[in-house]
């Protein structure tokens, strides 16, 4: 029974994209889609389903790299000195990625997941848009090792060992999940395009367990191979000089310009490595600026002049670029998606939803306002 | 569907998009575990407020937009689920009444539940057997939204007041035509006050045939081939004409009695003695004046004649139809005066010989009737006329012409599509039904479809696609559904 329910699924083989030309063979491999399905096999039809509520989306993340990263040291005082860009406008491809992932209820074994990947590219000053999913996961204690090797797999990483595996948790399935779709889709642009911007979304710090030193050197040097600059864009950096945000440093300058923050002595722990250069980018008017990683292989004249191109042939709406902007908003899940995909699993696998009562209410009424785990 | 919240008599069913549901059907809300279920109808129909959908119409709105395209790879097609959350319904509905043991009762005093009770479409003919709405003489009104006949009963129209109102063009007077040769095949007298000789091409088929009803419809025009002598109208039916179409003053008509009386006595009324007489007659040079401007206003009616053979006598007219028959005033090409000199003729008559039993019960038809009746006669209608057997029908599509009181008191209404707030907020003070429903109910009513409300329904207001009749409108070869 379980199985005929799985073969109900309909899927079209991946296609070539409307991409331009260098990327257009970009496809989404078959066995990524039957993984998804192959996760939903556990799902015993009848069995009891407890979604979330749009209110209770908020689930835990895993400690982001950028999160990761220790504090410049404040006993030296650096001199930053601004860099003005000067914007060039000559058509440059631009083209942003970005992932959401979202926990979407809970069954007796697991969780339910779903992932989606957007790709937004802005070539002769039309934007398009690609997006991958949404794809949703049925995680539970016995198939994670196996979601997992497959997804390390389609991401260029090897297979974990069995400690690592062991140590994942059910609950920053999503998150992880999310993170090796994103790098797959970030490796397969690296691969397809020439001669363009690509955007990410975090920072280039790598050394985790879901980005190897090994592989953000590989992707790079395979973006830099094909005369492509990456340029990490991180929104809320945690980094501080001196007591203060990084991002303080650039408030007085008159943009756009770039502040390098190279040359100062950042003491990371042995595991992670900062495989770009960091700067603080200031690149239109407004109050916000981020701070930016660029390829460290790059020389700094390469790099500001990369940041350049993307002054001059992106939109800039505080300092951000509207092309990293529209994938996220292509790729978030909006609570009446959630609801949506949560119906679709629930027909399709004959899910009974049940609402398990919210302890921190039953224990504290009106006080329990905390997330329900 | 499933059932979302309840409100005093108001339910909100949620529902999906392959759902079909609309304004004016029926549903059911079975709770099994109670053995009852509730009777509600939808007056709106409204999206569901959906957490989340702004954000996503503003994605939409962007990538639909020349700025930005591109596709999705959705190769599990979990978005046709999203696109059907999006497309949730959220259905307005009035209780109308509680079903239980297969029995219908007025109360909505109870509860059911949200998460086992069944909520479903009820077919109207299953309302329609429900309610009994068909029981003794069946009139063919149209079909409902399932395609299925709807009768109602031509003996909830018998002695009641109506109304048929709706905007120009939806389909009212094409309505009371059905109604009129309904109650004629059911052999009741029918008269129809014909403002804009609609009517006057009853008895013969679109392709200009004779109808069956050919000869029960007889077309009687003022001046034409309707014209009465004196000697036929009571005193009081002409001082009403007078007083009331003609506005002769107090002491005038003082004076015009005394004539009157005094041609009778001699067996003289006509309207050459008449004339000879308020020129003879002694008196204030005035009341002569304002005699004389009445009395040619008379004469030029062309209503009034001396020669026998040109008058008819209403009584044989109403002989005619007796069994079942229509008569139609054609009041198309007669002045505003003469409408109402006409009109006042006609309804005094048809009160005499109602009064004295020459008549059992005779249905009217007023077409307009703010144009032609008088203010007193509004009340009169719907009290001391009813009770003598004129059971009145108001065709108009100006609704603020109807006084409130006669809404108050019509047992049916025929409501077609309003538009204009002010008409709608007019015809929603029928006390047959709350003003939502027929607010809302009535602003999209597509053209022939008539919201019936009132007696012949059971008080259950029902929406019906007006039958297509193969009638001549106007003289001209038209269809009415073509």
């Amino acid at each position: 029974m379980v199985n005929l329910l799985i073969e109900q699924y309909q899927y079209t083989t991946t296609p070539k994209y409307n991409f331009p030309r260098s990327i257009q063979d970009l496809q989404l491999p078959q066995q990524f889609i039957e993984l998804s399905l192959r996760t939903l096999r556990n799902i015993e039809t009848g069995k009891l389903f407890q979604p979330c509520t749009p209110t209770q989306l908020e689930y835990p993340t895993a400690p982001a790299q950028e999160a990761a990263s220790p504090p410049f040291n404040r006993s030296i005082q650096p001199a930053i000195k601004p860099i003005p860009i000067k914007p060039i406008k000559d058509e440059t491809p631009i083209i942003a990625v970005d992932v959401s992932s979202m926990k979407l209820g809970e069954t007796e074994i697991g969780i339910l997941c779903v992932i989606r990947a957007a790709i937004v590219w802005k070539q002769k000053q039309q934007y398009h848009y690609l997006r991958l999913g949404p794809f949703p996961f049925h995680i539970t204690e016995e198939n994670i090792n196996e979601v997992y090797y497959l997804f390390r797999q389609y991401s260029f990483l090897e297979r974990p060992t069995l400690d690592y595996t062991n140590a994942l948790s059910l609950m920053y399935a999503p998150t992880r999940l999310g993170s090796l779709l994103e790098r797959w889709v970030q490796m397969g642009i690296a691969v397809q395009t020439r001669n363009s911007l690509i955007l990410w979304d975090g920072s280039l710090t790598a050394g985790t367990q879901d980005f190897p030193v090994a592989v953000m050197s590989q992707l790079l040097e395979t973006a830099r191979n094909r005369f492509n600059t990456i340029l990490a864009f991180t929104k809320n950096t945690r980094l501080r000089l001196f007591g203060h945000c990084l991002t303080d440093y650039v408030n007085r300058c008159k943009p756009p310009c770039l502040l390098e923050m190279n040359g100062h002595p950042i003491s990371l722990s042995d595991a992670l490595h900062l495989l770009g250069n960091i700067y603080v980018a200031k690149l239109g008017e407004g109050n916000c600026s981020f701070r930016l990683d660029i390829d460290r292989k790059l020389s700094v004249e390469k790099a500001v002049e990369a940041a350049a191109r993307l002054a001059g042939n992106d939109v800039l709406l505080q300092s951000y670029p509207e092309t990293l902007r529209l994938a996220h908003i292509y790729s978030t899940f909006t609570a009446n998606e959630v609801i949506g995909i949560q119906r679709f699993l629930a027909r399709t696998n004959r899910l009974r939803i049940v609402t398990k009562p919210n302890v921190r209410r039953l224990l504290f009424g009106p006080f329990g306002k905390g997330p329900e785990n | 569907m499933r059932l979302y919240r309840k409100e005093g008599n108001t339910v909100q069913i949620l529902c999906f998009p392959n759902e079909r549901a609309e304004k004016g059907d029926y549903l059911q809300i079975e709770d099994p575990k109670q053995g009852k279920g509730f009777l509600i109808q939808v007056i709106d129909v409204q999206f569901a407020n959906i957490p989340g959908i702004l954000e996503e119409l503003l994605r939409d709105a962007t990538s639909d937009s020349d700025e930005i395209n591109g596709r999705d790879l959705d190769p599990l097609e979990v978005t046709s689920q999203i696109t059907i959350i999006q497309d949730a319904r959220l259905l307005l509905c009035k209780i109308r009444g509680t079903i239980q043991n297969g029995k219908l009762s007025g109360s909505s005093d109870w509860l059911p539940s949200r998460s086992k009770s069944i909520t479903k479409k009820l077919a109207t003919p299953t309302l329609a057997t429900l309610l009994k709405i068909t029981e003794k003489m069946p009139i063919h009104v149209g079909e409902t939204k399932e395609f299925s006949p709807l009768k109602v009963d031509a003996t909830a129209l018998d002695g009641k007041l109506n109304i048929v109102t709706g905007k120009k063009g939806t389909g009212k007077s094409h309505f009371s035509k059905l109604l009129v040769l309904s109650l004629a095949n059911y052999g009741a007298p029918v008269v129809v006050l014909d403002l804009n000789g609609e009517y006057a091409q009853l008895g013969l088929t679109s392709d200009g045939k004779k109808s069956p009803h050919y000869e029960t419809i007889h077309v009687l025009t003022p001046a034409s081939n309707f014209k009465v002598g004196l000697a036929q109208i009571q005193l009081r039916v002409m001082i009403n004409i007078l007083v009331h179409a003609l506005h002769l003053p107090g002491t005038s008509t003082q004076e015009f009695r005394r004539i009157w009386r005094f041609l009778k006595e001699h067996t003289k009324l006509s309207l050459h003695e008449l004339g000879e007489a308020i020129r003879n007659r002694q008196c204030n040079h005035h009341v002569k004046d304002a005699l004389f401007s009445r009395y040619y206003t008379l004469v030029n009616s062309g209503f009034f004649t001396d020669d026998p053979a040109d008058a008819i006598t209403l009584e044989d007219c109403f002989t005619e139809i007796r069994t079942g028959g229509v008569l139609i005033i054609n009041l198309r090409d007669t002045s505003f005066v003469d409408r109402q000199i006409v009109v006042e003729y006609l309804l005094g008559k048809l009160v005499e010989m109602l009064a004295c039993w020459k008549m059992k019960a005779v249905f009217l038809f007023a077409e307009e009737a703010h144009l032609y009746l008088r203010e007193t006669y509004w009340n009169d209608i719907v009290t001391r006329m009813r009770h003598f057997g004129v059971f009145t029908t108001f065709v108009t599509n100006q609704p603020d012409t109807i006084r409130e009181n006669i809404y108050r008191q019509a047992d049916n209404i025929f409501l077609f599509n309003f538009t204009n707030e002010h008409d709608l907020e007019t015809v929603s003070r029928a006390a047959k039904v709350d003003s939502e429903t027929v607010k809302s109910i009535a602003r999209d009513l597509p053209i022939q479809h008539c919201l019936l409300l009132g007696r012949v329904v059971k008080d259950f207001p029902i929406v019906v696609k007006v039958r297509a009749l193969d009638v001549q409108t106007m003289g001209q070869t038209r269809l009415f559904f073509a």
